[in-house]
């Protein structure tokens, strides 16, 4: 997803007392000044609690001393669930052993405070929220200090506050025992929030609050969910997407024992049964006539020709200046190029799934999500109900990587249309086949690039093509990711790259074909097809320049400092220029996105065509890091789903099904595969940008740049897979 | 009803005898820690001991456990390697999503009881049949090590 709207930020603040007693601190932001998707509901913006949902907070402190803090976002691995109540801890002077961290509702109040609607995606959650709750910190500190002032009958300033109890002279009390006096207080205008050199908890490397429980088998995931007279329903989906059911005969499914019913649903028929394995069998013994509908032919092999001959016209311009004909009939020599990128399955490690509970005026949904907005207006609408009377539990995700955040909704959909279609509780169960064939991939992309370069090597006219499907459109976010035709998202990375913005004649164009195949954003959107394409040009062009590739980059973004402090503190650490052991050799790539800039160097051998990856240094300026621990974890994560995909994974479709079923075929990084990584973290106080995504465009050109260095062989397309046999 | 021995204690399940392992822990028993990641032993998120070696429960049989024991996640705070493997986990601070780390700890559990000292080569060889999308890799391999230093 782009980066952030150019929205307001500014918050209201207000405090409001919970009936059990305690303190609770809730923000709303006033509507007029917030951009809002079309169709989202709009937070009350009442200031009477009795309005909000309940809980309705950031942040409670309850009597009995725990402090829950409530997370807007979801926890997916990206270690949010310690990240949030860290900048409430500092605020608050708490220790985060005292904080009960749980998942927010869909709610109003929870909004993507630059996306509009209530998601977890786009590396934006900790920029997002830096303000937000850190204000709930230092409100509720506020609001504590002054019940402690008028219970001691002292002056306020002269309280201090540490690790959960205000403090004055050798008096002190606890946070528990002024919570309910501190709710009946006048919330404060203002807060002051502390200064950087204060911070005891931003800023250090700090342990994961969900470790323990994920270590000892107790976290709960969606997966897990379970209550009396719960159903597990598997659906049999069509083969070819676009597909529909023409007849079926459920007579043998019926007889496994523990099938209890067979219905039909919009996306098929769906086996309701006591468990897993009953539903699996009754699933597979149903005898299905599908209507295979218009993408029957569809084909990966003539789909890239037909894209490679749409990349032969110009396509809708998303980024054009100076003179491209002139420039290049005075170039000294042209590099032209042709890449092309798979479609890819996100595979989470949990499989889909989604358990309802509908009632008269009610549906609850248990599911792990990453777009509870959306997910709770579809099943309002399948149900005609109103959205607030669709509550939505956010389980733990066992992986989302885009998969989860779905503006169509797909998996909750269609389990609300099974429970509503078999008139009980089920939890619909995805297994792994129907995950790596049930769509939403992130799209096939193709690239071809004509750069002229001057006498010195440097580019002077670029034209470059993409095509590929898009991944807004017909979504919420249309309208303000596609501008002429052009989604944003389908040329992020090189329409505002630096190399082309710094070439003086340039013209990037894009065709958006449409194949139906379902498509979604998959771990850093399209930047993961752009940097690849990107950062390999670069590095053809650096070889047509006979120049060695980390100068050639410092040349081109030498007004670039961001960039460059990347470049050059993971050329630093992994020792660029300097020899390597024998066979051995490095490939490098930078690429910004989502606010933050990485560098990805890669060791590589290949030895009879076997490509191995020894070792990977990474560097990264993404602004302040409020916990590097998880910073670096999100770059070895980011190393690991960018090298599977680089090496081995691929979606392709034959007869219009996908070719892949499970992980023997749809191929994923394995401890054997891992090279050894090294993280750095350039020390910066520019702006924060995201991490989740950011470590991961730059790997794949890292690696084939390396192969280059190695082989002299170009790897234009990817998987590498046995390129090099 | 079928007996099976889980987590040292003896239950009468009501499961069929195809019925593979892991849906008899997670549907039957409601003991969720093991996970249910691919249905072909792919993946290893499903890997529980039996008799002490590590099985992929989402393709054995109910029947094959007749008269074994069966050891879960659950049960790892109460084995001597489990525990070393687990305080390993934290202090490494391996986990992101968690999804797979049921599985890896049970494999890591295993590893570790057979062989005191693995290196890298064994630890690849052992665990690459557990996979991880978050990748957790480097920091698995540096928590095997930490364990086997501590059990040491």
């Amino acid at each position: 997803m782009n980066s952030p709207l150019n929205i307001s930020r500014r918050t209201f603040i207000k405090a409001t007392a919970l009936t059990v007693g305690g303190l609770v601190i809730a923000f709303s932001i006033p509507n007029a000044k917030r951009f809002m998707l079309p169709g989202i509901p709009e937070a009350n913006a009442s200031e009477e609690a009795s309005k909000l949902p309940t809980p309705n907070a950031f942040l409670r402190i309850d009597t009995d001393n725990t402090i829950t803090v409530m997370l807007a976002h979801s926890e997916m691995g990206q270690s949010i669930w310690t990240t949030l109540p860290m900048l409430i801890a500092e605020e608050l002077d708490v220790s985060l052993s005292n904080i009960k961290v749980m998942h927010a509702p869909a709610a109003p109040e929870y909004i993507h405070t630059a996306y509009g609607i209530q998601i977890t995606g786009g590396s934006s959650t900790t920029w997002s929220e830096f303000d937000r709750y850190r204000q709930a910190g230092a409100l509720t500190r506020a609001l504590l200090v002054s019940a402690a002032a008028k219970k001691l009958g002292v002056a306020a300033e002269s309280i201090k506050t540490e690790n959960g109890f205000a403090i004055s002279g050798d008096k002190k009390i606890s946070y528990g025992d002024l919570a309910e006096a501190a709710a009946k207080l006048e919330t404060p205008k203002t807060v002051t929030l502390k200064q950087p050199k204060d911070w005891k908890i931003i800023g250090k490397a700090t342990k994961r609050l969900d470790g323990p429980e994920k270590i000892n088998g107790t976290a709960i995931f969606g997966q897990d969910v379970h209550f009396d007279g719960l159903m597990t329903a598997m659906v049999a989906r069509s083969p070819v997407f676009g597909g529909s059911v023409k007849t079926f005969d459920a007579s043998a499914a019926k007889k496994i024992k523990g099938v209890q019913q067979v219905v039909q649903v919009p996306s098929g028929v769906a086996v309701i049964a006591d468990n897993y394995w009953a539903a699996k069998q009754g699933r597979d013994a149903l005898k299905i006539e599908w209507n295979l509908g218009p993408n029957a032919g569809l084909d990966s092999k003539a789909l890239v020709s037909e894209y490679r001959k749409m990349a032969a016209t110009q396509g809708l311009p998303a980024a054009k200046a100076g003179d491209l004909k002139l420039a290049a009939s005075k170039a000294t020599k042209t590099v032209e190029a042709e890449y092309v990128l798979p479609y890819l399955a996100h595979s989470p490690m949990e499989p889909l799934n989604c358990s309802v509970k509908i009632s008269k005026d009610a549906c609850e949904i248990w599911t792990g999500t990453q777009m509870q907005g959306t997910d709770q207006l579809a099943a309002a609408k399948i149900l005609g109900l109103k959205p607030e009377q669709v509550t939505i539990h956010t389980l733990f995700l066992g992986g989302g990587f885009g998969r989860r955040a779905n503006p169509a909704a797909d998996f909750v959909s269609e389990a609300v249309q099974v429970a509503k279609a078999a008139g009980v509780p089920v939890k619909t169960v995805w297994s792994r086949e129907d995950d790596v064939k049930g769509g939403y991939y992130r799209p096939m992309y193709l690239h071809k690039a004509k750069i002229g370069v001057d006498a010195k090597g440097l580019p002077v006219a670029w034209e470059h093509t993409a095509v590929g499907q898009s991944i807004m459109l017909g979504t919420p976010f249309e309208a303000y990711q596609i501008k002429d035709g052009v989604d944003a998202t389908s040329v992020e990375g090189v329409a505002d790259s630096p190399y082309i913005k710094g070439t003086p004649n340039h013209l990037v164009s894009l065709h958006t074909p449409k194949t139906g195949v379902p498509v979604l954003w998959w771990r850093s959107v399209g930047h993961s097809h752009s940097a690849f394409v990107m950062e390999s040009l670069v590095d053809e062009l650096a070889h047509a320049a006979k120049r060695d590739s980390l100068e050639y980059r410092r040349e081109l973004l030498k007004d670039h400092p961001r960039h460059l402090a990347a470049l050059n503190l993971a050329a630093e650490k992994a020792s660029w220029g300097k020899p390597l052991p024998k066979g051995v050799f490095r490939g490098i790539a930078v690429h910004e996105s989502f606010g933050s800039f990485v560098t990805q160097i890669a060791e590589v051998s290949v030895n009879k065509g076997e490509v191995k990856v020894h070792r990977m240094v990474c560097a990264i300026d993404c602004g302040l890091s409020v916990n590097p621990d998880s910073l670096k974890a999100q770059m070895e994560s980011s190393i690991s789903f960018g090298l599977g995909a680089a090496m081995q994974s691929e979606i392709t479709f034959k007869d219009g099904m996908v070719e892949q079923s499970n992980f023997h075929d749809y191929k994923v990084m394995r401890m054997a595969d891992m090279p050894k990584v090294e993280v750095y973290i350039v020390q910066s106080t520019e702006k924060m940008g995201g991490v989740g995504e950011p470590g991961l465009p730059p790997v794949a050109p890292a690696v084939t740049n390396a192969i280059f260095a190695a082989t002299g062989k170009r790897i234009r397309s990817l998987p590498i897979g046995n390129q090099l046999a | 009803m079928i007996t099976l021995n889980i987590n040292g204690k003896d239950l009468q399940l009501d499961a069929p005898e195809d019925m593979p392992i892991l849906w008899a822990l997670r549907d039957v028993v409601h003991l969720t820690g093991t996970k249910f990641g691919c249905g072909m032993a792919q993946c290893g998120a499903c890997t529980v001991h039996l008799d002490g070696q590590a099985i992929r429960s989402c393709v054995t049989p109910v029947t094959a456990a007749v008269g074994k024991k069966i050891t879960t996640i659950e049960h790892m705070q109460n084995d001597k390697v489990g525990q070393a493997v687990q305080a390993a986990w934290s202090a490494v601070d391996v986990v992101q999503c968690g999804y797979c780390q049921s599985g890896q700890i049970m494999a890591a559990t295993a590893l570790l009881t057979s062989n005191k000292k693995p290196t890298d080569d064994d630890i690849d060889a052992a665990m690459s049949g557990n996979i991880c999308r978050c990748g957790t890799y480097p920091r698995i391999r540096a928590a095997i090590h930490e364990a086997a230093n501590k059990l040491a």
